[in-house]
């Protein structure tokens, strides 16, 4: 394949991965396995899929059903996700499959080498792909500023590499068999960095669940002077917290609010830079979003961007931010309303 | 580390994010409306990387820190008239265009390019220090790519902490899935980190610092080399904001009761 010129006939190539047990895939590996699938047979194109993990045979028998050539880099160094061996496996991968349109999802573990493997391969990489498109040519959706706006581009360049994001596509579900793959070989550099493992808060404290249906946002009114003239930060992080454990909702926060750890004012406990959202912050995928007070575009606009159904609770009628952007807005107390909601599910649970 | 390290932060500029934002398509392509009349601030996530950089030259002697920058002279310098007052550092600036529409690929070789002419830069103690992703465009490749072309290949992203030892290697904590931080130990520089938030608060201005830094940003600005990001291979078809309004249904005179009653429904409801 000649990977500066412009091909008329496009080969398409699935980049995926395994998850932490090492031998299955990862759920967004699996939507981008759809991906391929859908843009392959728009465009009548080869479809391969390649898979990097410790027993990457093993995982690609989930893909028995797709169809695809599949090839596969498996073994102890790529068990961990670094940048050295994940690299060199995918890159050998491309360089065996030939193809000219790469799709990988945007993972921590591919988006990490994503653009070394696209260098070293002679191409060029967009991240954050949300739609695709093949009317006129291979065409992309992707957002900018912050999800503040959206711009389809194409490029003439290839191979072309991208990024999709997580939950744009359903997960490949077909049934899982017996595979015939091809064992690529990875030359490995000196590998100077060594994975340890990971790091996480105890299992009740862990506060950001991207697998949850709602999604909970907290704004710095929980830690503003309240009608008696005091700040009732405590009685607000046992709140939040038991309403976190009935409903198993992820917690996102406004700036303002994981800002104020810095400047040593009352904070939640919990809350950490990771549940912020926003312009500095995730743009998490849920199916409903319920913020309490907050104020302005940060968690109303650009971290609820993917958020299907969006309700708030504000005591500012005018809040302009929420109004188009929310289905419903309380005009209330976020104190009282959560302390009932929390003794109404508590009585439900019983 | 004996001899301490040499940080370069490359740092791009943002439309301050309470502007709003209005797309407009140009000569050149895509931009933003007003786009050289619009406030701008370090790019967040660069900022941190420029001042967990900082943290670490200070703690590590015959360590020194560069922040390499793109974009226009007259924006960098409004820039750094704030920036100035953080920390102390060596401005590079290289003059090119603004925004989130220029492609990435050309943004990385135009740093590299900047980087590689460093004076006195020892790649052998290089740590390159950035943003993961930037706030205009969000590619999270810039940094890679710009470690690629330098020869670079320990790299990390999601970068919220780091911490040296004594014989110059240092674990990083890097965001991954669900909340979570990979753990890693390096050998040592050189090395590429794309930081997200990290720990550190943002400092204070101090008007000396600042003082000290602009007696060598003016003239770095004055000979900044200019730079075209041309990119024949990338085309938009379109640029638009989102369209989408919801019909907000506003409740004011619900008690709390009723509230949340009609909230637990709504989480029950399929």
């Amino acid at each position: 394949m000649d990977c500066g010129g412009v091909m008329s006939m496009e080969k398409i190539l699935v980049l995926t991965h395994v998850d932490e047990s090492g031998a299955a895939l990862t759920r967004a590996s699996l939507e981008t396995v759809t991906a391929g699938m859908e843009l392959a047979a728009a465009l009548g194109a080869e479809l391969a899929i390649g898979v990097v993990g410790q027993k990457a045979e093993t995982a690609a028998q989930a893909l028995a059903g797709t169809g695809a050539r599949l090839l596969t880099v498996s073994g102890d160094a790529f068990a961990q996700a670094r940048y050295a061996s994940d690299a060199a496996a995918c890159e050998a991968i491309c360089r065996a499959a030939a193809c000219s349109v790469v799709l990988a999802p945007a993972s921590s573990r591919i988006a990490r080498v994503a653009a070394g493997v696209a260098h070293r391969l002679g191409g060029f990489l967009d991240t954050h792909i949300t739609g695709l498109d093949c009317a006129e040519g291979v065409a992309v959706t992707r957002w900018f500023y912050r999800q503040r706006m959206e711009a389809v581009l194409s490029r003439t360049a290839r191979p072309w590499f991208l990024l999709l994001d997580a939950g744009t596509h359903p997960a490949f579900a077909g049934e899982p068999g017996p595979v015939t793959v091809e064992a690529v070989n990875v030359a490995l550099p000196e590998q100077r960095t060594v994975v340890e493992g990971y790091r996480e808060p105890a299992r009740d404290a862990q506060t950001i669940r991207p697998d949850a249906k709602l999604l909970f946002v907290a704004g710095a009114g929980w830690t503003k002077k309240q009608p008696d003239g005091q700040i009732h930060g405590s009685e607000a992080a046992e709140q939040i917290k038991q309403f976190l454990l009935l409903t198993g909702a992820s917690l996102g926060s406004s700036k303002s609010l994981v800002d104020q750890s810095g400047d040593n004012e009352t904070v939640l406990p919990f809350l950490t830079h990771m549940n912020q959202i926003g312009q500095t912050g995730a743009t998490p995928r849920h199916a409903k979003g319920l913020s309490t007070c907050c104020h302005g575009e940060e968690p109303h606009v650009v971290g609820w961007r993917f958020i299907g159904e969006r309700r708030a609770i504000s005591l500012d009628a005018n809040c302009g931010w929420t109004r188009g952007k929310a289905d419903v807005v309380y005009v209330a107390d976020a104190f009282q309303v959560v302390s009932r909601v929390n003794t109404l599910l508590a009585n439900r649970a019983t | 580390m004996a001899e301490g390290f040499h940080i370069v932060v490359c740092a791009g500029m943002v439309p301050d994010p309470l502007q709003t934002l209005e797309p407009v398509i140009g000569p050149n392509g895509p931009g933003l409306k007003n786009e050289m009349m619009l406030p701008a601030v370090l790019d967040p996530w660069a900022a941190s990387a420029l001042y967990e950089a900082a943290q670490v030259v200070a703690q590590h002697p015959g360590s020194k820190l560069w922040l390499v920058s793109l974009g226009p002279k007259a924006k960098l310098q409004q820039v750094m008239m704030t920036i100035a007052q953080k920390v102390s550092f060596e401005l590079v600036p290289v003059d090119g265009p603004i925004g989130g529409f220029p492609d990435a690929h050309a943004t990385a070789a135009a740093l590299a390019d900047a980087i590689g002419a460093l004076q006195g830069l020892n790649r052998e103690r290089l740590l390159l220090f950035g943003g993961w992703e930037s706030a205009t465009r969000g590619a999270g490749i810039t940094l890679q790519w710009t470690g690629e072309l330098l020869g670079i290949t320990d790299q990390f992203q999601g970068v919220d902490q780091i911490t040296l030892r004594a014989d110059g290697s240092f674990e990083v904590l890097e965001r991954v899935e669900g909340g979570k931080h990979q753990v890693s130990v390096c050998a040592g520089a050189p090395a590429v980190l794309g930081w997200a938030t990290g720990n550190l608060a943002e400092p204070r201005n101090n008007p000396q610092t600042g003082m000290a830094n602009m007696r060598g940003i003016m003239p770095a600005l004055q000979k900044a080399k200019q730079v075209k990001l041309a990119d024949n291979t990338l085309s938009y078809r379109a640029v638009n904001l989102p369209a989408q309004q919801r019909e907000t249904r506003i409740e004011k005179n619900l008690t709390a009761d009723e509230i949340a009653q009609e909230i637990v429904q709504w989480i029950a409801a399929e």
